[in-house]
């Protein structure tokens, strides 16, 4: 299937004389301090790819100041890339003229902020309205679809209070409405969770697992927890300084990480609840009894306890109808003693 | 790590400072009366009389010269023609009618309707009775002559401000080109600009107007401005990335939620012109103004009172409605509006109609009794306390006032000016020395050197009083939450006050004098110095508080060793703003025997024969205002970097 989203050799860079610094090799081969010190110019986003697709759950991870959120802006140009291409549906954003790129925003994408980016003279309803408003949408048809995605992230009964009469959580439902309302084929989402306090981030997580599975929309989301990370992402891109420096599964990332900075950063990560099977399944030997049960490589490790350490002889990793590799009580107790 | 840095290079300085002070006394000593540059009250130089000559010309030529046809006539008809059409709807007789098209009881349901709509009743019955009070103090018509003019000045202020402010508020490149501009305008001493206005405009209602727009347009530019760049970043992304325009953001999301900043705004704007417009009585303005000037002029006190209290009244009520305006959202129920409309409409029809409702009269006329107790009370002060009063007075004459103004106005000029170039140079290096230099010369050109001497002393010694009031009740709210809750509102009540009517009680107590002058502008510049000291106390880190009581300071020596000199930003910012509210009030001082400059001002207003020389104080109050914000800002940022 055709990307909905394809990024290449994407750059932003805060500063003057952006354009001349980023045709020149030798400077785009600088660090971003060096860069900083040689031009006084801050490189936010340096040379990435990558694709999205249709219908995925695309996480953009990495740490503050790593250039995630003017990532993410660059994506709808709110923030003006410097160099690069990205391609939506086929068509390069950086040559829409101002008007087809309003059309866009009206139409194909919405953004959900950290912040909340709430107006505080207007009422939830009017607030979950305003991109329709925009648009030209009469009164009475906005009310309607207002209503429906208020119902939709359960905010119903609401309709009339005030954003600064709403708790965080709540606040950030209104946001996601006011997202959801101009029914876009992609949603962004900047670190929105992050001003939440634990437990309503989980309620939120959850909603946003919900409404994945429900519409079915493409989406962008980008945090700095990497729980959050991994529990979201269908995939997971992590960047530092600016740069990419992997892209994967969950599993990936904890299984074959790119470098040590991925490692450190998966190293407190429970293992048996990302790493499946075919992580951590070696060759049958010679002596292996290959008559005990099967599982698929795709069963994730934490599952799979019971029915290895249960079984007498080691379980075989089966993908139709062909043997993989065995996993034995070594394999299983190696990555449970490893997380404690 | 300031507080470190400073008492290095301290030691030295006050060595030097002490030894050209004491220079100086010495100097005095011997060359007392020599190469003052005094000018008699009547004298005039030739600048003076070449600008009586222009203004001669001017005159001559206003009705032929094709800049005066068709521009500065022009703006002035419009102008006459807009306030006579407000003054013709509330306030004089018109369209050969022996009242104004509405009439009090109009006019106060108006008000009424009005508060009730932005500001609930509450205040809607404050302003009803407010506006009752003031026909009730025999002061009807010439409150609403005030009240027209405001209001002129107001909606063309905002009619220019509002968009002025919009664009600051968008464009980097206009809010950088405006806030020099706009700094400048207010640092200006209030009052000033009058004199040159006149020229273009003659004395009236115009100039008036004019006047007042330029001090009361300002506030609204950059509060408007303000409130639209503090808009949070996210809010206005979020409506971007919706896909608006930049048009759909301004209207539906920038302007909205700027709007209660935005009407902060018009409430300073309507403040500040309310005051200026009493004061633009000095060039005939109509009004309240007029009926203080003029009873001030003759220390009629009663008279004098009643109208200041007039204006404190309706200060109050535009006051309440705008700030009542700002602070909530607020939809009247249907039957309410409609209600109040069908009301309002009928009290407007009864007085176009009827002249018992057209023309305020009243059996329980509180004017003159009003008249009467402040004179009595006056009089009774003036007779029985004089041992407090007069000590008072005496004491800061002699203590403050003498020595100052001796050592200022009774050194040879040359002396003067090489140690102010000194000490500038010492406050804030060669930058300020210079300005100081130039600032000096130009005094020296208006012909009016030993006056300036004169008012700068006593500028001097208003502005150390204010500081001495400043740290004292500064320093105690900033350290007490209660003495601030309990004097804050009092302070923000004392600002709103137009600068005339501090006049008044300190006439009645201490006469026409100097002293007078001086203690009026103190009261006038304290609430301000105050207010700042307060907030810079209040700033300073309670950990550090916390750590020097820790090791066992007293309350003296934490406020000595810690808050002070770690509020020196908000000191060196009160001084700042002291010397310019002091220096506004030079002119208005002039009406209650300040002398100098200030009288100079006053005087050229009314004689024709004495205009050049009080345009040229004018100038000579701008100069040294600029001299003074120069060396004060100088002194700021070497002692807070
Ligand atoms: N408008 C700007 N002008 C100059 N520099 C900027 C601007 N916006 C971001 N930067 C810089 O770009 C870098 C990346 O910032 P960005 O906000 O994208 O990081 P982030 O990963 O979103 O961090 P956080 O988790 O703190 O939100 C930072 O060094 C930041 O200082
Ligand atoms: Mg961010």
């Amino acid at each position: 299937m055709d990307p909905v989203i394809s990024v290449r050799d994407l750059w932003k860079v805060f500063g003057p004389n952006a354009s001349q610094l980023v045709a020149s090799d030798e400077l785009k081969a600088l660090s971003r301090q060096e860069l900083m010190d040689r031009t006084g110019s801050v490189a936010a986003v340096r040379g990435v790819d990558f694709d999205v697709a249709p219908g995925e759950m695309f996480v953009v991870m990495g740490l503050s100041g790593s250039g995630k959120s003017t990532l993410v802006r660059c994506l709808t140009r709110l923030v003006e890339p410097t160099a690069g291409t990205i391609m939506f549906e086929g068509e390069n954003i950086l040559e829409a003229d101002p008007k087809r790129l309003r059309d866009l925003r009206r139409n194909k994408f919405s953004m959900v902020f950290q912040h909340f980016g709430l107006l505080p003279h207007r009422t939830v309803a009017d607030n979950v309205g305003y991109g329709l408003e925009i648009r030209g949408v009469p009164r009475a048809k906005r009310a309607e679809r207002s209503q429906e995605v208020i119902d939709l992230v359960g905010l119903s009964g609401n309709e009339k209070s005030y954003p600064d009469q709403l708790s965080g959580g709540m606040q950030q439902r209104v946001g996601l409405a006011r997202a959801l309302a101009g029914d876009p084929d992609v949603l962004f989402f900047d670190e929105p969770f992050s001003a939440l306090d634990p437990l309503i981030r989980r309620d939120m997580q959850s909603e946003v697992i919900r409404l994945h599975r429900e519409v079915g929309k493409t989406m962008v989301f980008i945090t700095h927890d990497l729980s959050e990370a991994l529990k979201l992402g269908d995939r997971i891109l992590i960047m530092r300084d600016g740069k990419v420096v992997q892209v994967g599964t969950g599993d990936e990332l904890v299984g074959a990480p790119a470098d040590d900075y991925v490692r450190d950063f998966v190293r407190d990560v429970p293992k048996s609840h990302v790493l499946t099977l075919k992580w951590i399944m070696r060759p049958p030997r010679p002596d292996d009894d290959l008559d005990g049960p099967e599982l698929s490589p795709e069963t994730v490790v934490r599952e799979a306890v019971r029915s290895v350490l249960g079984a007498d002889k080691p379980v075989k990793v089966v993908r139709d109808g062909e043997l993989l590799g065995v996993v034995a009580d070594e394999e299983i107790l190696g990555v449970v003693a490893g997380e404690a | 790590m300031v507080a470190v840095a400073a008492p290095r290079q301290l030691p030295r300085k006050p060595l030097i400072f002490a030894g050209i002070v004491l220079a100086w006394l010495v100097l005095w000593l011997v060359f007392r009366n020599v190469g003052t540059l005094a000018l008699g009250a009547a004298d005039l130089t030739p600048l003076h009389r070449w600008v009586n000559d222009v203004n001669d010309a001017v005159g001559a030529s206003r009705n032929s010269n094709p800049v005066f046809l068709y521009f500065f006539n022009e703006i002035r008809l419009v102008i006459d023609e807009f306030v006579t059409f407000i003054q013709a709807l509330i306030a004089q007789p018109s369209f050969g009618r022996p009242v104004p098209v509405i009439g009090w009881l109009g006019v106060v349901a108006i008000a009424g309707f009005v508060s009730l709509a932005v500001a609930g009743w509450r205040v809607a019955l404050l302003a009803v009775a407010g506006f009752v009070f003031l026909g009730l103090q025999g002061l009807w018509q010439e409150s609403m002559d005030t009240l027209s003019l405001t209001l002129a000045a107001v909606v063309i202020s905002l009619l220019i401000g509002i968009p002025l402010g919009i664009w600051a508020g968008l464009s980097d490149r206009a809010h950088r080109i405006l806030t020099p501009v706009l700094d400048f305008m207010q640092t200006m001493p209030t009052f000033v600009y009058l004199a040159p206005l006149t020229l273009f405009f003659l004395i009236g209602p115009a100039s008036a107007t004019i006047a007042t727009l330029i001090y009361a347009a300002p506030p609204a530019i950059r509060i408007t401005a303000h409130a639209i760049r503090t808009v949070p970043r996210t809010t206005v992304e979020a409506s971007e990335s919706l896909g608006a325009t930049q048009k759909q953001t301004l209207v539906k999301v920038l302007l909205p939620s700027a709007r209660k900043t935005i009407v902060l705004g018009i409430n300073q704007t309507i403040m500040a012109a309310l005051s200026m417009v009493t004061i633009a009585a000095l060039i005939d303005a109509p009004g309240l103004g007029k009926t203080v000037v003029k009873a001030l002029q003759t220390l009629d006190v009663g008279t004098a009172f009643n109208a200041g209290l007039a204006i404190v009244v309706l200060a109050i009520v535009l006051d309440r409605v705008t700030t009542a305006a700002a602070s909530e959202r607020r939809t009247l129920p249907r039957w309410a509006l409609f209600g109040g409309l069908g009301v309002t409409g009928v009290c407007v029809y009864l007085s176009y109609t009827y002249l018992w409702a057209a023309e305020f009269q009243s059996d329980v006329e509180i004017g003159s009794a009003i008249r009467k107790g402040a004179t009595a009370v006056t009089e009774w002060a003036q007779d029985s306390l004089p041992v407090i009063t007069d000590g008072f007075k005496d004491f800061v004459t002699i203590v403050l006032i003498n020595p100052l103004q001796a050592l200022l106005a009774e050194s040879p000029w040359f002396l003067v000016a090489l140690v102010i170039v000194a000490l500038s140079f010492m406050i804030g290096g060669v930058r300020p020395a210079i300005v100081s230099a130039v600032c000096i010369a130009a005094l020296i050109a208006t012909g009016l050197w030993q006056d300036s001497m004169i008012t700068l002393a006593s500028t001097l010694v208003a502005t150390i009083l204010v500081m001495l009031l400043g740290i004292v009740v500064g320093v105690w709210m900033g350290r007490s939450r209660r003495a601030d809750r309990f004097i804050r509102p009092i302070l923000d009540a004392a600002q709103v006050m137009p600068a005339f009517v501090y006049l008044v009680p300190f006439l009645a107590l201490f006469s026409a004098s100097r002293f007078t002058a001086i203690i009026a502008a103190v009261v006038f510049a304290a609430p301000v110095a105050i207010k700042i000291i307060a907030d810079g106390i209040r700033a300073v880190s309670p950990a550090t508080v916390e750590a020097s009581t820790a090791l066992g300071s007293s309350s003296w020596q934490t406020i000595v060793k810690v808050q002070l000199p770690m509020a020196r930003g908000a000191l060196t910012l009160a001084a700042n703003q002291g010397l310019i509210y002091v220096l506004s009030m030079v002119v208005v001082g002039g009406l209650v025997g300040a002398g100098a400059l200030g009288y100079d001002v006053v005087a050229g207003f009314s004689q024709g024969q004495l205009y050049g020389k009080g345009l040229a104080a004018g100038v000579a109050i701008v100069v040294l205002g600029v001299m003074l914000d120069r060396l004060t800002q100088a002194a700021a940022k070497r002692w807070t970097n």
